[in-house]
């Protein structure tokens, strides 16, 4: 027991020193911009997700160093600083202290990245703590402002949240077919699908009387196998099947639902599905509906900036860029954006430039708008899809494209709220 | 560094919450559940009831995980083996289903908790982050200490006997069976107090806590730091975490081969655990004098 | 009625690819005392081996149907080269030791080759789904179901029947039998358990990739497969009773249909109805429904 003891007082005294070394302040670059980039490296969301968005990453922050990225953002650099990355994997068990990581021990200027709403959730407020400006990519979840960080400081979302998603799927639904009166749905079951079905058949409620639900699935995320949902819609009929999938589900919903005719009983729409058209073809059915998640991949607009991103990546890593990597390269360009217009390389002067900013990205117009100018909004786009067997890919017709107003709650509404209110505020061209 | 001793050390308490059910031969594929009863429990008092004083949040905690236990003790201690580390598994399952499911507790999302404050002292930033790190090292190693007791008590060495032949424990006219629900208590408690202690300090919990990888990984550290000392599996987390980290920074996109060649090295060339390293030079040393031990040996 | 015949085919069509991907991990546990956790790793090579040389095989535009040769192909390749190198190059270290220190080397062996897999495919997902379309569908009452999922069926159904009788019915099954039984004893009476352990690990592995071979037309072969199959094939082979390949049919048919019937009355639940049978089962039966008895040790 006595020596147990004595084991324990050194263990402990060993490890309340350690505060103090551990605690030592990081030691600010004056010539280099550290940049920390959190992506999925491993797990599934690595495929569809995460190693889209990190060769973006790594493709613009080493075109903004060359100075090669087009105009506006043909100076090199950041703020005239050179930028070096640290790039770590966002499937971890312990991402707060990954975080605290990068910026005590790596000591990076930023940190953008995090695809995952979870991740999202937990780093908001360690990013506030420690006082570090942080972008996130693409999480989708609209509580980090509308309740986690009410008065955010260091903490950024260059992309709309996921409500915009469904509420447009909806208005595209509602605008193109013309007698809606069933619809049902397959989400997986966790935030990202019960959130994305909520806002979409809320919104269809808001828009049209009279539209019942008739059978509502929600499979376990990473599941592959949908034989008994695929069933019971196709055993319900509804007029429209709305689904969230995304990367492998995605994929195997497509496959497995289209052998079973599931796409010609109902019309299927896919919120987040641009990533499968360049791997699935003519396996897709023509007429479903697509979306991306923004202007990106097929609906990027025709700028220079956004030819030019799809060309390099293409050279690059000969494969089109799908929209975590549009999300990606749109979250680094924020910062190079701020740190240009105020000739810096100093995260506390970025952070105040960027805020409220509008700046362009290869998917059009960004603005910093909700949130005291922390949350970006944009314009979106649907579409459906259509295989040309000639060229042998495929593409998007009957394109309608939504405004930042009209598929964006307006600042300091609730996304339900709003959407429950009948879209107060929304300004559609 | 000390952030991830600190995580460690939450991580660490379930890890030693495995131990000493190992002590007794039994290996629960499943203790995450009681991970995140007691975060869940913290955080859900937080929540809903707005209390963030650390000591109440810990005493829901343990109060939670106690009746829970006590529950499922009366089913799980008539199981051995591979069977108790399954039925374990199960349960853990049911609960991570659920959570995930949940809206109100934001599914797999979780949600986020607030910065806990001591008997109406509320200390904010670098003090907070410390007060809490204190605080948790004088918890964690209070339990250690505890357990370690507990392993000398009558119903500790029971335990080894449990492991070692069972059916002679129960000729000896001892219940095995209550041994096993006490340990199996036990167990849940300290888990649940590393869970609320770890919940605090990421301010965050998720369901991911009950899944079974997350147990999973507490049975690993466990068996890698070895059962010899209750200060084992502290330290074993604490390795494993900088390990991974390495790894994650040496090469993040193979850095699971990594850990898992670690892993299966310790394993295989330290049958009895990272602690061994300590007991057996302290053994061998009087020892090397009469025959050189051979070449990995 | 339409939803009792859904269920009914919807069950059987999930418990055929249950029982492919967890038959191998049973045989392994009865014969090896082993739970193998690799079997994941195992599942996922065969899964990306198909899938890749279906889709090359696509491309040069040969008939579709002789694509279905390279399913079993790819799964006994991947199979062999990986179920030997796992055996020979790190367990036959290790027998003897521990059943629970067995769960963690071939948890880091699972690691391994989850790392290897996507060093050889990358993290690109693959999908090679022509086999699955090429029959077409047929309607059962309203539903279409695919070709496909009854040739699964009856792969599922072949394998078992084979499995029994080779076990039950050859000098091979009926020596592996002894083994089962007692280990040292056969030793002693000349039979070569070294080699039996080898063969068995072999045919495990196989049969885990032939689980996930077979599944690769329907799916999106991508990262992370391996981790969802181990979970999902342990609550099979534990509610059957491990080590019993007719236990675990009857444990994948009872998963199969307690997550078809879910799905389709009460969709809630389908997130832990498998859990919450395998809980009830194991309540009632503790070592499965089919589990041997054992004779405790004094």
């Amino acid at each position: 027991m006595n020596k147990t003891m004595k084991k324990m007082s050194t263990l402990a005294s060993a490890m309340l020193l350690t505060t103090a070394i551990g605690a030592a302040p990081s030691t600010a670059q004056e010539e280099t911009f550290k940049v920390g980039v959190v992506s999925f490296l491993s797990g599934p969301a690595a495929g569809p997700f995460g190693i889209p968005a990190r060769n973006a990453a790594e493709l613009i922050i080493d075109a903004a160093n060359a100075g090669t990225l087009p105009a506006p953002y043909n100076t090199a650099g950041i703020g005239g600083a050179q930028i070096s990355t640290v790039v770590i994997d966002e499937n971890s068990k312990q991402k707060n202290a990954d975080f605290v990581k990068l910026v005590e021990k790596d000591g990076v200027d930023a940190i953008v990245g995090y695809a995952s709403s979870g991740s999202c959730k937990a780093i908001a407020p360690e990013a506030e703590k420690l006082k570090t400006l942080t972008v996130f990519s693409i999480c989708g979840t609209p509580q980090i402002f509308e309740e986690i960080v009410t008065e955010p400081q260091y903490l950024f979302r260059t992309l709309s949240h996921a409500t915009m998603d469904n509420v447009a799927a909806a208005r595209y639904v509602v605008e193109t077919m013309g007698d809606v009166s069933t619809i049902g749905g397959i989400n997986q079951n966790y935030a990202w699908g019960q959130d994305s079905w909520r806002d979409f058949s809320l919104s269809v409620a808001s828009l049209k009387d009279s539209v019942t639900e008739t059978e509502t699935q929600f499979p376990k995320i990473f599941a592959g196998q949908y034989g008994s949902e695929i069933s019971a819609l196709l055993n319900a009929k509804p007029d429209v099947v709305h689904s969230s999938f995304w990367g492998g589900d995605l994929e195997a919903l497509i496959i497995q639902g289209s052998g079973r005719g599931l796409f010609g009983r109902s019309q299927v729409v896919l919120t987040s599905s641009d990533t499968a058209i360049p791997r699935l073809g003519a396996q897709i059915p023509d007429g479903t509906i697509i979306g991306a998640r923004g202007l990106n991949g097929p609906y990027a607009p025709e700028t220079e900036l956004a030819e030019w991103f799809q060309k390099a990546y293409f050279d690059r890593f000969g494969t089109e860029p799908v929209s975590p990597a549009y999300q990606m390269a749109q979250s680094i360009l924020a910062i190079k954006a701020a740190a240009d217009q105020s000739n810096s390389s100093d995260p506390e002067v970025i952070r105040g430039a960027l805020a409220g900013l509008t700046f362009e990205s290869m998917s059009g117009e960004v603005n910093m708008s909700l949130a005291n100018g922390h949350q970006a909004i944009t314009a979106t786009a649907y579409g459906t899809y259509k295989f040309d067997a000639a060229s042998g890919k495929g593409t998007v017709e009957n394109v309608r494209t939504y405004s930042a107003g009209c598929v964006n709650p307006p600042a300091n509404v609730g996304s339900v709220d709003w959407i429950k209110g009948g879209f107060e505020g929304a300004v559609c061209e | 560094m000390v952030n991830y001793i600190h995580v460690s050390m939450g991580t660490g308490m379930v890890a030693l919450g495995v131990m000493i059910q190992m002590r007794a031969g039994l290996v629960s594929f499943g203790q995450g559940l009681y991970f995140c009863v007691g975060g869940y429990a913290a955080g859900m008092t937080a929540k809903f009831l707005g209390i963030s004083d650390l000591f109440v949040l810990l005493a829901i905690g343990v109060v939670a995980a106690l009746i829970l236990s006590a529950i499922l003790g009366f089913l799980l201690r008539r199981y051995r083996e591979i069977f108790y580390a399954m039925l374990t598994l199960a349960i853990s399952m049911i609960l991570f289903g659920l959570l995930s499911s949940t809206e109100e507790l934001g599914s797999t999302d979780g949600f986020n908790l607030p910065t806990p404050t001591y008997l109406g002292w509320a200390p904010t930033g670098e003090v907070g982050r410390i007060t809490l790190y204190i605080l948790t090292c004088f918890i964690a190693i209070g339990c250690a200490i505890a357990l370690n007791r507990f392993l000398k008590s009558p119903i500790g060495y029971v335990n080894e006997a449990i492991r070692e032949n069972e059916l002679r424990v129960e000729y000896l006219g001892t219940s095995a069976h209550k041994a096993v629900h006490i340990t199996y208590m036990l167990a849940a408690v300290v888990s649940s107090i590393g869970g609320v202690l770890w919940s605090l300090v990421l301010g965050h919990v998720d369901p991911e806590m009950t899944n079974w990888t997350t147990s999973g990984q507490f049975v690993f550290v466990s068996i890698l730091s070895g059962i010899g000392n209750v200060a084992a599996p502290l330290i074993g987390t604490f390795i494993l975490e900088i390990v991974r980290v390495y790894a994650v920074e040496i090469s993040p996109n193979t850095w699971q081969m990594i850990l898992g060649s670690v892993m299966l090295l310790t394993i295989i060339f330290l049958p009895k655990g990272l602690w061994s390293l300590l007991t057996r030079k302290k053994k061998s040393k009087p020892q090397q004098t009469a025959s050189a031990p051979a070449a990995g040996e | 009625m339409l939803t009792a015949i859904a269920i009914t085919v919807d069950g059987l069509g999930f418990a055929a690819w249950l029982f492919l991907s967890s038959v191998g991990l049973t045989l392994i546990y009865g014969v090896m005392r082993i739970l193998n956790i690799a079997h994941g790793g195992f599942y996922a090579l065969g899964a990306y081996s198909s899938a890749w040389a279906i889709g090359l095989y696509a491309t040069t535009g040969s008939p579709i149907v002789f694509s279905f040769l390279l399913i079993p192909l790819a799964a006994l390749i991947a199979g062999l080269a990986s179920g030997l190198l796992v055996e020979r190059g790190v367990l036959k270290f290790m027998y003897g030791r521990d059943e629970v220190l067995m769960v963690l080397v071939t948890y880091a062996i699972f690691l391994i080759l989850e790392d290897a897999t996507k060093l050889i495919w990358g993290t690109e997902s693959y999908v090679a789904w022509q086999p699955a379309f090429h029959f077409g569908t047929i309607d059962v009452f309203d539903i279409p179901y695919t070709v496909y999922k009854f040739i699964i069926i009856s792969v599922a159904i072949i394998v078992g029947i084979a499995l029994y009788f080779v076990l039950n019915k050859t000098r091979v099954g009926k020596l592996l039998l002894v083994v089962i039984e007692d280990r040292e004893i056969s030793a002693a009476l000349g039979i070569n358990v070294t080699k039996f352990f080898t063969v068995t690990f072999v045919v495990g592995a196989v049969l885990g990739a032939l689980g996930g071979a077979i599944t690769a037309p329907e799916i999106s072969v991508s990262p992370g497969i391996g981790a969802e199959i181990i979970v999902l094939s342990f609550a099979v082979i534990v509610i059957g009773g491990m080590g019993s390949i007719g236990g675990a049919m009857i444990g994948a048919l009872i998963v199969g249909f307690a997550r078809a019937a879910s799905v389709h009355l009460y969709p809630p639940a389908e997130l832990f109805s498998i859990y919450l049978v395998m809980a009830a089962v194991l309540a009632v039966k503790p070592y499965g429904l089919f589990a041997l008895a054992e004779s405790r040790k004094i």
